[in-house]
């Protein structure tokens, strides 16, 4: 029989017993909230098929985390955010007119298979938005690469080829100085996924991030100047054109900067950017590829080596 | 025909060349090992346990052929082994007896009390330095699984916050009783059949104050086994224990332990 | 001398919620003597005392109960005159058990007290200074307890050239230094005159983090006309800016290698209580037998701070603080950050029981690890740049010597990384059991080789 206890009882831990105002689901809806203004973009150019697709990823991750959660006898982790999160992005980087069964493929491949087959959050080697996005773009090639006009309600009549595939094609006479084609890249008036197409709103959302220091700048600097730079090395093409467009800056401040699959210090941050830079320029300008967009590849190959980059870049001990 | 051609020569000549290459490394790079060692290491039962304190039965088996181990240090292999490597090595065997971990606890979760709510790791070690541990015995079994962590066999359970070793499954090999933080953890002989569960060597009422199954050296089983000539109980403190030389076999010892300490095995064997 | 800012930060730490107004602008209280007090032997780093009374025996205030026993260690005095009920093995405030003697005070308290003779610091030689210190059982009261004079007997290759007082008291509740400095900012002055003496002249920095104003001016007030090299360095508020090794880097930009002591870069740095303990060892002949405990939190009814006799059990301080509030749910002994949880409130004080903190329900958070996301606050928090997210992940996966070579022994435990994690990661706490392993391994080691060469020697 059980001595009586005296008392009610204490509880029992390790120091620190203070705890910053920090969680994982506060850190994943600070995320979300930086991607509305790009989300309000996708749905102000491309309507209501923005909102379905939008709809449908984030649908589709939360059952699939719901039901993988359920079958690995784990606890329920949906309230963390993260899922909400992947189906997001990976309904701003699908094109608009996709169907949205394969919309809703994609999601289920994002966290079936790319997140907790490795077993969940904080495992996973890869990005799964992106993961699934690169599945869909070799399962679904020519629906993920056709950027229709129907749901087109840009403001004025913009090219129906996006500019890189413009770039790919080697549009020769076509004239890079008009200034209006910068400005349509930067506001969005243009076509492409639902998510990439206005690099202000996704810099709103990137600010307000490093605002709340969620993200670090070295990321995104490093990534966009990488590109910026080799662009101007190159030359032809302005480099405010490959900057602005095919997501460059939707990867660089949203896609590359994921925690679990970027490395962790400052400095590993900087490499893994200009890696990121470096093979988007490559696969974009490489003259026997098949792809004009570079940017999900080149951040699925970083993830890869991001391990390795840890390793390399170990933070120095104080007084060493 | 001539690409046929050329392509057979050129495999023939790459295929010769790394022929003669490996025979001259056979040669020349040949490492001698003694036969005896794969002997003694097919005569090792195979579990990798590292009981023995080598990393796995193949270091064992080149330490004991080098000569810097005896025989007899393998549990899970028992005496057959031992007598078999013995012969390998031509040495005397000495017989040892099969031993098994007994946790010298018996303070469930509805026996003995926790004092705090413990949040942290789930490590005994851990728990055991955040303000001495939650369970008010400062001597008992944590539960926090560090042993079930290390047991190479899975032969540790932990039920109802205790660790429970399911005798069958466990080789003795110890590592358990080096990794508890409270040293609960005992090897003693496996045909043993009547264990005390308790490791609290503290006054009586010290301890009825924290465990309702906790030992408070009443020497009533001492008293009931034929008194301290016959033997089979040692005391320590206010704590009795088992004399594994001589162990006591009357299983109504058992409902005679007003603390309820006493058990036989079947406690810990409950499941497979 | 001179106000300065400090010059140098360290990267990382953290800024918790100080909560410092609950008792910081409570004075220093007496506390009337408990009826019975349990004196550890075990107060401070190092080997415990070696008990020197038995049951039974009648003592005086301040006489000599535990010897020192070993170079690092530290005596010990009783705080009052009693009579010893027992020697017996308590729970100490970091949940270890070591012996403390149990002493019924008697009531009347009028007897002689059995302090050592004083001793006039101008005239006295630096080695009866140093005695002084030794017999006086002092140790450094901000919480890890190293024996003073061991601080202040540098290795004889080795010359102090700068004295570093911390007065920074980075854990949130605490007020007990900041107190001290406002009220005995005298003592604190006449305890760096010592210290100055006895490390033959080093220059001085008083280093006091900036949200500390009142104990800024206090101390430029007491210090104002002293001559030499004496300067206050105003610290940004920055947790853990307490820390020795980052105080030496703040004052004097010197940095600690690791593993080494402060005095390898020619440093002492000692905690600014104890420095005014230094003051009453020498002028008054009193041993370390009290100190200001600051009892806060929010389960506490009346936050004050209080100077109590070294043994006081934490209810006597409760009471004394109007009681505990409904529904306290954790006890900490010291400050939030680096301080340990209790199970109970029968625990005793000891010299380095710098708070006592009570915590509702309201305050308390419970929580559930999730893996590890990869974030990098830690990294960004860690004062010593350690990378603690794989320190963690390396000794979760119960691979020790990883976390060894990711520098885990330079860990100071100061709870940034947990703190800051968003996962809730018991980080510090594999820190710890880190540690904990690799000294214990290199212990077995050590025994190991002196147990080979008696083996030789036989």
């Amino acid at each position: 029989m059980l001595p009586k206890q005296t008392g009610e009882k204490y509880l029992l831990s390790s120091s620190p017993h203070a705890h910053g105002p920090r969680t994982v689901s506060s850190l994943m809806l600070d995320v979300i909230v930086a991607l509305l203004p790009a989300f309000g973009c996708a749905i102000f150019f491309f309507g209501l098929r923005a909102l379905l697709l939008a709809g449908t990823c984030i649908a589709a991750c939360l059952v699939t985390e719901a039901l993988c959660r359920i079958a690995m006898k784990r606890e329920n982790s949906i309230g963390d955010l993260s899922a909400v999160l992947t189906g997001l992005l990976l309904a701003l980087n699908l094109p608009p007119d996709l169907p949205l069964w394969m919309a809703a493929a994609g999601g289920v491949f994002a966290i079936g298979i790319c997140k907790q087959a490795f077993g969940g959050l904080g495992y996973n080697p890869f990005n799964p938005a992106l993961a699934a996005r690169a599945f869909m773009l070799i399962s679904f090639t020519g629906p993920m690469t056709t950027w229709s006009s129907s749901a087109w309600q840009g403001l004025d009549a913009a090219t129906t080829a996006t500019p890189l595939a413009l770039v790919k094609k080697g549009a020769e006479g076509f004239d890079w100085s008009q200034v209006a084609i910068i400005k349509n890249l930067f506001l969005g008036n243009v076509n492409g996924c639902i998510g990439e197409t206005s690099a202000l709103a996704l810099l709103l959302g990137a600010a307000y991030l490093l605002c709340r220091r969620t993200i670090t700048w070295h990321i995104p600097v490093s990534f966009i100047g990488t590109v910026f730079v080799f662009a101007m090395i190159q030359g032809g093409v302005p480099p405010l054109v490959h900057v602005l467009s095919g997501g460059v800056v939707l990867g660089a401040c949203f896609m590359a900067t994921d925690y679990v699959t970027s490395p962790i210090t400052a400095k590993g941050k900087l490499i893994f950017g200009c890696g990121c830079g470096l093979l988007t320029m490559l696969i974009r300008t490489a003259p026997t590829g098949a792809y004009p967009e570079g940017v999900s590849f080149s951040i699925l190959i970083m993830n890869a080596i991001a391990p390795l980059i840890n390793r390399w870049t170990q933070p120095k001990v104080f007084g060493k | 025909m001539n690409a046929i051609i050329l392509a057979t020569l050129v495999i023939a000549a790459v295929g010769a060349v790394a022929a003669i290459a490996l025979a001259i490394a056979d040669k020349y790079l040949a490492v001698r090992e003694d036969p005896r060692i794969g002997l003694v290491t097919a005569a090792l039962p195979g579990a990798n346990c590292g009981g023995c304190g080598f990393a796995g039965c193949g270091d064992y088996a080149r330490a004991l052929v080098a000569g810097t181990a005896a025989p007899g240090a393998c549990a899970p292999g028992g005496d057959a082994a031992n007598a078999e490597i013995a012969k390998i090595l031509g040495v005397a065997a000495e017989a040892t007896e099969k031993r098994v971990a007994l946790v010298k606890c018996c303070g469930t979760r509805s026996e003995a009390v926790r004092v705090g709510d413990y949040n942290g790791i789930c490590d005994c070690a851990s728990a055991a330095s955040t303000a001495g541990g939650d369970k008010g015995c400062r001597y008992g079994c944590l539960g926090y699984g560090a042993c079930a962590n290390v047991c190479p066999k899975s032969a540790i359970r932990i039920e109802d916050g205790l660790a429970v070793v399911d005798k069958r499954l466990c080789v003795g090999c110890g590592k358990c009783v080096s990794v508890c933080p409270r040293k609960i953890i005992e090897l003693v002989p496996a045909s043993a059949t009547i264990h005390v569960l308790c490791n609290n060597p503290v006054r009586g009422p010290e301890v009825t104050k924290v465990c309702g199954v906790g030992c408070i050296g009443c020497h009533l089983c001492e008293k009931n086994s034929g008194g301290k000539e016959a033997g089979h109980f040692t005391f320590n403190g206010f704590l009795a224990h088992v004399n594994y030389q001589n162990p006591p076999t009357d299983a109504a010892l058992v409902s005679k332990c007003p603390r309820k300490c006493i058990r036989e095995d079947a406690h810990f064997e409950t499941g497979a | 001398m001179k106000t300065i800012k400090a010059q140098f930060g360290f990267k990382g730490g953290v800024h918790p919620q100080y909560h410092k107004d609950l008792a910081a602008e409570q004075p220093i209280e007496r506390l009337p003597l408990p009826k019975t007090l349990a004196i550890s032997m075990s107060q401070h780093l190092g080997a415990p005392a070696k008990c020197l009374v038995q049951k039974g025996d009648v003592v005086a205030k301040g006489q000599l109960i535990g010897e020192r026993n070993g170079f690092i260690s530290a005596n010990v005095h009783s705080p009052a005159a009693g009579t010893v009920a027992a020697i017996e093995p308590r729970m100490g405030p970091v949940g270890n058990w070591t012996d403390a003697v149990i002493l019924e005070t008697a009531e009347d308290q009028s007897g002689e007290a059995a302090f050592m003779p004083p001793l006039d610091w101008k005239s006295a030689s630096v080695d009866e200074l140093r005695a002084r210190v030794n017999d006086a059982g002092l140790c450094g009261m901000g919480g890890a307890g190293f024996p003073t004079v061991v601080k202040l007997t540098p290795p004889p290759d080795k010359h102090c050239e700068f004295l570093v007082l911390n007065g920074a008291e980075c854990e949130p509740y605490l007020t007990s230094d900041y107190r001290n400095m406002r009220e005995h900012a005298d003592r604190i002055r006449l305890g760096v005159e010592i210290m100055r003496k006895i490390l033959s002249g080093p220059a001085v920095r008083i280093a006091i983090e900036a949200n500390k104003p009142a104990a800024i001016e206090a101390m430029e007030k007491a210090f104002a006309d002293i001559d030499g090299n004496v300067e206050i360095v105003v610290l940004p508020t920055l947790y853990p800016q307490g820390s020795e090794k980052h105080q030496i880097y703040a004052c004097t930009k010197r940095l600690v290698p690791p593993g080494a002591l402060p005095i390898s870069v020619g440093c002492v740095v000692e905690n600014i209580s104890t420095v005014a303990a230094i003051a009453d060892a020498v002028e008054k002949g009193k041993p370390l037998i009290e100190r200001v405990t600051t009892v806060s939190g929010d389960g506490i009814v009346r936050p004050c701070n209080i100077l109590a006799p070294i043994g006081t059990s934490y209810a006597d301080l409760v009471a004394f603080a109007g009681g505990e509030k409904e529904g306290v749910r954790k006890v900490i002994s010291g400050g939030p950050m680096m301080g340990f949880n209790v199970p109970n409130l029968q625990i005793a004080t000891t010299k380095t029981t710098s708070g006592l903190l009570l915590f509702t329900a309201a305050s308390v958070f419970q929580y559930s690890s999730e893996p590890c996301i990869n974030c990098g606050s830690c990294v960004r928090a860690c004062p010593m740049q350690l990378n603690p997210a794989y320190i963690s992940r390396a000794v979760e996966a119960n691979d020790i010597a990883m976390a060894e070579s990711f520098g885990v022994m330079n860990c100071l435990e100061c709870g940034a990384c947990s703190f800051s994690c968003p996962a809730y990661r018991d980080v510090t706490q594999f820190c710890r059991r880190a540690k904990a392993s690799l000294r214990a391994a290199a212990a077995a080691a050590k025994a190991k080789a002196a147990a080979a060469k008696e083996g030789l020697k036989v």
